[in-house]
């Protein structure tokens, strides 16, 4: 392995490799993302002026042009189906910063009195034909010429025939389901690939109906719904981009976790000692045997569950009553469900990293593991 | 001294505006002044999507990104390029396969299509995506358009397993691998999946013997694929829903989704 990744690569590049694979702790990539992101939108007043932007985006294009000297990151990044990666990437990048730097500004016009960029602009009343209709079929020829090169320049991708008796390793959902895929390691599949999805639509459906703030409908503002931009963005990309982006590039045979510039090895050996709850609780704390019979064993974890779907929402409005004011007991308690399932993902995912916890409550004998 | 633009326009204007055939296709003039450019959207059904004007804002790009369209416009190029791929390709184990082979290797364009349907599929994902993130950064959700981003978030949710249903019909390992491990999910569903919670205790018991409803057989899975196992009857069911159901669930959330942005107004105090 380090003879093949050593071949090409200068020293000082594999020395920022190297470097960056020591960032590539589970726990400590999934923490820097956080604080990237939060620190991002603390600093958004910076980040987002064009030059400061711009300068990223040349950054992180000359990153990833390095990053292809590494043989590993270029056999992933090289799949024909991971392009799209690229494109959520920079495309999604350049629609943040898009949202942000227009955020910023109408944020400094309303401290300023002058009301957001937007209601000056909705003054004059424009003709569909031709102001918007042209801009539409311009943009659809770009695309469609873009899609053409695309299309023309890489080939979609045909393996060998189906063949049920013999599975890759790793075997990978495409490449927009690798966030769920990357849950499963978290969660049991019920969790996971049902509840968890399920719960991102509903979630997602009743955001207008949980939403009280009167403010902000129609133009780009951080500052006028401070709470409701940072939870979508914290789900969309620290939830769900950056878990497609661990389950692309970092997950490897077996589904092990790799380094982003670590050769893949399919005899990687990691030690599997997740251990219950109720084993913690039982063996571990009272120093007695677990319980067989489930309800005896695994009551400490549904009082785990209780506490914290029944105290933590209870809690939030002892601290912030205007927001359970707004909303009324319905709205409120719909809203605090889906956030704190939301939030059970973060939590399962630095309970598993800080003491091995596999599950809260487990009860295998009906597959119902929490 | 009249430019040859002008002379173009006054021969299109004598013999073309007022002909007979333009005029029982087009019912109006060029759309140089405002009844006309009016008349061009409110008598055209495809423009009609349209209201006749817009607030400066609402046609900015900054603004709108253009996402909502180019969803639609994704959505228009997979159809055209999946009808021709369509006349290619058989949904069957025995077929399937060959047929993308011969997609590349034998059929004009074939590949050529193939690509522009993969990577269109890709791209709509993306600009779905794009398209609830710039509604939800301008709070463009809120009343009265909940309804309208619910139906949103079920056209996002289709977007979804319209590229996922499509990613089996090549049937290479790629495919099966995929839905495989896609699929699998399923088996955990609760109360409808074997292996998923509380599904074990739907039954009964006789004495010796146990009968259990929701087992291997019968399970959500086994109905999604046509068997326990990515198999031909998985193949077939991805297909029909791929190139059928979803397409026209989807195609009639369109037409809600759609008019109802149109029906709903905005609220924003602008």
């Amino acid at each position: 392995m380090p003879v093949f990744t050593l071949a090409a690569v200068p020293a000082p590049i594999q020395l920022f490799f190297d470097f960056i694979n020591l960032l590539c702790e589970p726990w400590l990539f999934f923490t820097l993302s956080m604080v990237a992101f939060f620190g991002a939108l603390y600093f958004r007043r910076i980040l987002v002026k064009p030059a400061v932007a711009l300068g990223i985006l040349i950054a992180s294009v000359v990153l990833i042009l390095v990053s292809f000297l590494n043989p590993q990151f270029a056999s992933e990044a090289g799949k024909p189906d991971n392009a799209p990666i690229f494109m959520l990437l920079y495309i999604t990048g350049f629609c943040i910063w898009l949202a942000m730097w227009q955020a910023v500004k109408n944020d400094e016009r309303i401290a300023r009195g002058e009301g957001p960029e937007e209601a000056e602009v909705a003054k004059t009343r424009l003709h569909v034909w031709p102001y918007l209709i042209y801009i539409e079929g311009i943009v659809a020829a770009f695309v469609l010429a873009a899609l053409f090169i695309w299309a023309l320049s890489l080939e979609a991708p045909l393996e060998q025939a189906a063949n049920p008796a013999k599975s890759p390793n790793p075997a990978k959902a495409p490449w927009y389901f690798l966030g769920l895929q990357e849950m499963l390691v978290y969660y049991d599949p019920w969790i996971a690939g049902v509840v968890l999805p399920g719960m991102i639509l509903s979630g997602l459906i009743v955001i207008p109906y949980c939403d009280p703030n009167p403010k902000g409908v129609g133009y780009y503002t951080f500052n006028d719904r401070k709470l409701a931009v940072t939870m979508f963005l914290y789900g969309f990309l620290i939830l769900w981009c950056v878990l497609i982006f661990v389950g692309t590039f970092m997950r490897g045979p077996n589904w092990n976790f790799f380094a982003l510039y670590e050769q893949w090895d399919f005899h990687k050996l990691l030690s599997l000692n997740n251990v219950n709850l109720s084993d913690y609780f039982w063996q571990n704390f009272l120093g007695k045997a677990t319980p067989a019979s489930w309800w005896q064993r695994e009551w400490p974890g549904f009082l785990v569950i209780l506490v914290y779907f029944a105290l933590v929402p209870g809690l939030i409005v002892k601290l912030f009553p205007k927001l359970y004011r707004d909303l009324g007991f319905i709205r409120y308690s719909v809203l605090i469900g889906h956030f704190l399932l939301m939030l059970s993902l973060p939590i399962k995912m630095y309970l598993r990293w800080a003491f091995n916890l596999k599950y809260i409550v487990s009860i295998p004998e009906y597959f119902f593991n929490i | 001294m009249s430019t040859l633009g002008d002379r173009v326009r006054q021969v299109l204007d004598e013999h073309v505006y007022k002909n007979v055939i333009w005029k029982s296709v087009f019912r109006h003039g060029f759309p140089d002044t405002d009844r006309n450019r009016t008349l061009v959207v409110l008598s055209n059904i495809f423009l009609h999507l349209h209201p006749a004007k817009l607030k400066g804002h609402a046609v900015r790009m900054r603004y709108t990104w253009c996402m909502g369209g180019l969803s639609f416009f994704m959505f228009l190029i997979l159809t055209i390029s999946g009808v021709f791929l369509m006349f290619y390709y058989r949904p069957t184990p025995e077929y399937a396969y060959n047929d993308i082979i011969s997609l590349r290797e034998d059929v004009p364009l074939g590949m050529f299509m193939r690509n522009v349907h993969r990577w269109g599929a890709h791209a709509m994902v993306l600009i779905v995506w794009l398209h609830m993130l710039r509604v939800f950064m301008t709070g463009s959700y809120k009343a009265p358009r909940e309804f309208n981003w619910g139906v949103g978030v079920i056209l996002l949710k289709l977007t979804l397993l319209l590229s996922f249903t499509g990613y089996l019909l090549p049937w290479d390992q790629l495919a099966i691998w995929a839905i495989t491990v896609g699929t699998n999910m399923a088996r955990a569903t609760p109360g409808m999946g074997h292996e998923g919670p509380l599904t074990s205790m739907i039954g009964l018991d006789a004495g010796y013997d146990r009968f259990q409803v929701v087992h291997s057989k019968s399970d959500i899975r086994f109905l999604l694929l046509g068997g326990s196992i990515v198999g031909p009857p998985a193949l077939l069911r991805f297909y029909v829903l791929h190139c059928v159901f979803l397409p026209l669930v989807a195609g009639f959330l369109m037409a809600v989704h759609f008019w109802r942005i149109r029906k709903d107004g905005f609220s924003a105090p602008l």
